[in-house]
């Protein structure tokens, strides 16, 4: 059978043979717990907590500012130690609530389990907010949002993201293997909340046991097991859409403008998690894994954790490390130092050696297209990025810059080493800075 | 847990590469070129020997000169003069004199390539612009040939015309075609006939270019519109005057087409990039190809097709460009 898939992409290898087979482990609770008040896209939280003051397991420390933004909570029962910027993944350094565990874990009283039976959704989605509940695929967007769309944006095609197709990730494919139910319960609920006709669970072909078991779970209910080609960016969401439904999601434009509503499987797990346990979203399943960390694994790790100790976890350091990566090699963000937390949006840690970064020095394009045919939005990568780097702003929006998605694949394959999404981000970044000012 | 290096590299997202490298490209097309230098040498022996190094070391030594007086870092270690150089050669006859083939290295690689800024910035294919350049030059050594004398064979090179010469001669002489174009599509295919050293043998360019397709470095787009059209084209006006115009066959194994479409045309620096722009330079190329061939002057025109289609690149990249995914109607 001729798998399902988008055009373009490319096959790079996916390395996920360090860590696919090793059962998730619970990552022992560090010294302290960085909780940085911004973890997802939009304004972020204000902490409502006191230095000094005991906090419970799941106790909110930090309250949604705006409709787009999500509390945080404590990820575990102690003493907030400090409420002060410390180095963030994003690059910075941001506010954050630091709580010192004090070795109990115990839970805040105040949350409650619910019968989703007798829930409208209307309480589901209140719940998913209260419980701080972020895409956790990587960027992190507020999930009550996405479960709000206008009335008229019907949600008729429901597709939960099981591809992980970034290369060395395999922290969602351990939960589809580990904790199906829990999935399936979020789907389940989700379907609910948007009154769906259409439940698809899509899971890049790479992963034939997570199939399997889904096929199996889901046989003889409403929801559709789908696998998909093996190639990158499958999961990246316009690209899933299209290989699911086989329509494209308008330039500009969002899922919901052609009914169609994407939720990774973490997340769906998540909302799961909130709804029926009524438990925030304070722990997640984080890949550790790369050519530099002693022991690759699959850790269950509490929000704030810092690297050092998801490293020393997993064995410590093979040799010193020429990059830090937090998320996946193609579209990750390369960190200053172990001493920053692990977030909300974080599915994996890779360690790469000096050798495995050495950058390759930049020669003349040879136009040789290969970012043309790899690039899964259809636009000119080397043309954009040759005008943006010229600061030809107009000329980069016309050729249609700020529909790239920056999955990479064009700089990935590009002979001459040119970074060409990094040029593209760059234009983007003068594209919209232009229009701010006009 | 140990300290962390003050190496630590910053840069943004992606962070791994293929590993695949211009030089890495370049050296894979040279590999390919080895069987159809290979049955040169077979057919044409020590002379086709000598035109390939001339030719060769004839454009690396130009690159370095240009490069050194432009106080550029030296770049000849990319692969591209030297691919410069094999193809120029193969694009000449195996009697052409040395300094005929010195001239076309020279104007291969300073006048086709490094005046317009180098590698990448040349807006028409080097070794092309050097062969034109020298038919039209010097007429009477681009267009002696000889006889293939295959190795061992002890037989001498004899100056004769290629088949595409005669066909041309014999047409504008009687109006149809000679008696002697009856059958040869097999010696056509090996090499057995005589033409420029790359041009003789469809099967060893063949070899070459499935190698090439194996590496992902050539697509089909442009050799199969080429050819595509040439062989509709040329089977058109056959069908309608069999005893004027030659068969699509003998288009298409004759002259300088396989080299062309495979290894000419598909040259990437000047070539669109999108693949209905591909393929529009590769039915452009077979018209102009045909058109040439059938009404023009020289009996052959592979050359000049894709070197006008060369020029028509800017516009075909700036008017074809890939329909944008989720493009509303109308837009690109």
């Amino acid at each position: 059978m001729k798998l399902r898939t988008f055009a373009g992409g490319i096959h790079p290898p996916d390395s996920k043979q360090w860590s696919a087979h090793k059962a998730i482990e619970d990552c022992p609770l560090p010294a302290e717990l960085i909780v940085p008040l911004a973890q997802h896209i939009g304004a972020p939280a204000v902490p409502c907590v006191e230095v000094g003051q005991c906090v419970a397991k799941g106790q909110e420390i930090g309250t949604a500012k705006g409709f787009v933004s999500v509390p945080v909570h404590a990820p575990t029962s102690g003493v907030i130690s400090a409420i002060e910027n410390r180095p963030h993944p994003w690059g910075t350094s941001l506010p954050a609530v630091v709580v010192k565990p004090d070795g109990e874990d115990r839970w805040s009283s105040d949350l409650r389990p619910a019968d989703p039976g007798e829930l409208s959704p209307e309480d589901i989605i209140e719940k998913v907010r209260q419980a701080g509940v972020v895409g956790m695929g990587g960027a992190a967007f507020p999930a009550h949002v996405k479960l709000s769309p206008p009335p008229e944006k019907k949600i008729r095609t429901l597709i939960f993201n099981g591809v992980e197709c970034e290369p060395y990730l395999t922290a969602d494919h351990r939960l589809m293997l580990e904790d199906p139910e829990r999935i399936l319960q979020g789907v389940a609920l989700l379907q609910y909340v948007f009154g769906s006709e259409r439940v698809v669970v899509g899971i890049e072909a790479n992963k034939p046991d997570a199939i399997e078991l889904f096929e199996k779970l889901c046989d003889g209910t409403p929801v559709e097991v789908i696998p998909l080609q093996v190639k990158y960016p499958q999961g990246a969401e316009k690209q899933l859409i299209a290989a699911v439904t086989g329509r494209e999601v308008p330039s500009g434009g969002l899922p919901m403008d052609i009914g169609v509503a994407v939720h990774n499987v973490s997340t769906a797990a998540a909302i799961n998690d909130a709804v029926v346990l009524g438990r925030p979203l304070i722990e997640r399943i984080c890949t550790v894994t790369g050519p530099a960390v002693r022991e690759p694994k699959n850790l269950r790790i509490r929000i704030g954790t810092p690297l050092s100790q998801l490293v020393d976890t997993c064995g410590g350091l093979v040799e010193t490390p020429g990059k830090i990566v937090l998320g996946g090699p193609m579209m990750g963000f390369a960190q200053l130092g172990f001493e920053v937390p692990a977030i909300r949006g974080t599915s994996g840690l890779l360690l790469l050696r000096q050798d495995d970064v050495t950058l390759q020095p930049e020669g003349p394009c040879i136009r040789c297209a290969r970012c043309v045919q790899a690039c899964p939005m259809h636009i000119l990568p080397t043309t954009i990025a040759a005008y943006a780097r010229r600061d030809m702003v107009a000329e980069a929006a016309e050729y249609c810059a700020m529909d790239c998605i920056e999955c990479g694949s064009c700089s990935y394959v590009c002979p001459a080493a040119i970074p060409l999404v990094q040029g593209i981000r760059y234009g983007k970044a003068a594209i919209l800075a232009k229009k701010r000012n006009s | 847990m140990s300290p962390v290096s003050q190496q630590l590299y910053l840069s943004s997202s992606p962070h791994i590469h293929s590993g695949e490298s211009t030089a890495r490209v370049m050296r894979a097309v040279l590999y390919s070129l080895i069987p159809a230098c290979g049955v040169a040498i077979y057919f044409f022996g020590i002379p086709a020997l000598a035109v390939l190094l001339i030719a060769t070391l004839g454009c690396l030594a130009t690159e370095t000169v240009c490069q050194r007086l432009m106080r550029q870092p030296v770049t000849i270690a990319d692969g591209s003069a030297a691919i410069t150089g094999v193809l120029l050669a193969l694009n000449l006859p195996p009697t052409s004199p040395w300094w005929l083939t010195l001239l076309g290295s020279v104007i291969a690689i300073a006048v086709g390539k490094q005046v317009y800024g180098g590698l990448g910035a040349n807006p028409f294919n080097p070794a092309l612009v050097a062969r034109v350049v020298l038919l039209i030059s010097f007429p009477v050594q681009m267009t002696t040939w000889s006889a293939p004398a295959p190795l061992g064979s002890g037989l001498d090179l004899v100056t004769t015309a290629t088949p595409l010469g005669v066909w041309k001669n014999a047409v504008m002489l009687t109006g149809h075609l000679p008696e002697s174009m009856q059958g040869g599509t097999i010696d056509y295919f090996l090499g057995n006939m005589p033409g420029c050293l790359g041009e003789v043998s469809a099967l060893a360019l063949l070899l070459g270019a499935a190698y090439l397709f194996y590496r992902r470095i050539l697509t089909w787009h442009i050799p199969t519109s080429f050819i595509g059209t040439v062989v509709l084209l040329s089977g058109l006006f056959w069908l309608i005057s069999p005893e004027k115009y030659p068969s699509p066959a003998f288009h298409l194994l004759t002259g300088g087409l396989v080299l062309g479409a495979f290894y000419m045309a598909t040259d990437m620096v000047t070539t669109p990039v999108s693949t209905r722009g591909m393929l529009l330079f590769g039915v452009g190329c077979g018209v102009l190809t045909v058109l040439i061939r059938l009404f023009g002057g020289y009996p052959e025109g592979v050359s000049f097709a894709i070197l006008l289609m060369n020029g028509a690149t800017p516009l075909i990249d700036r008017y074809l460009r890939p329909r944008t995914f989720g493009a509303l109607a109308g837009k690109v």
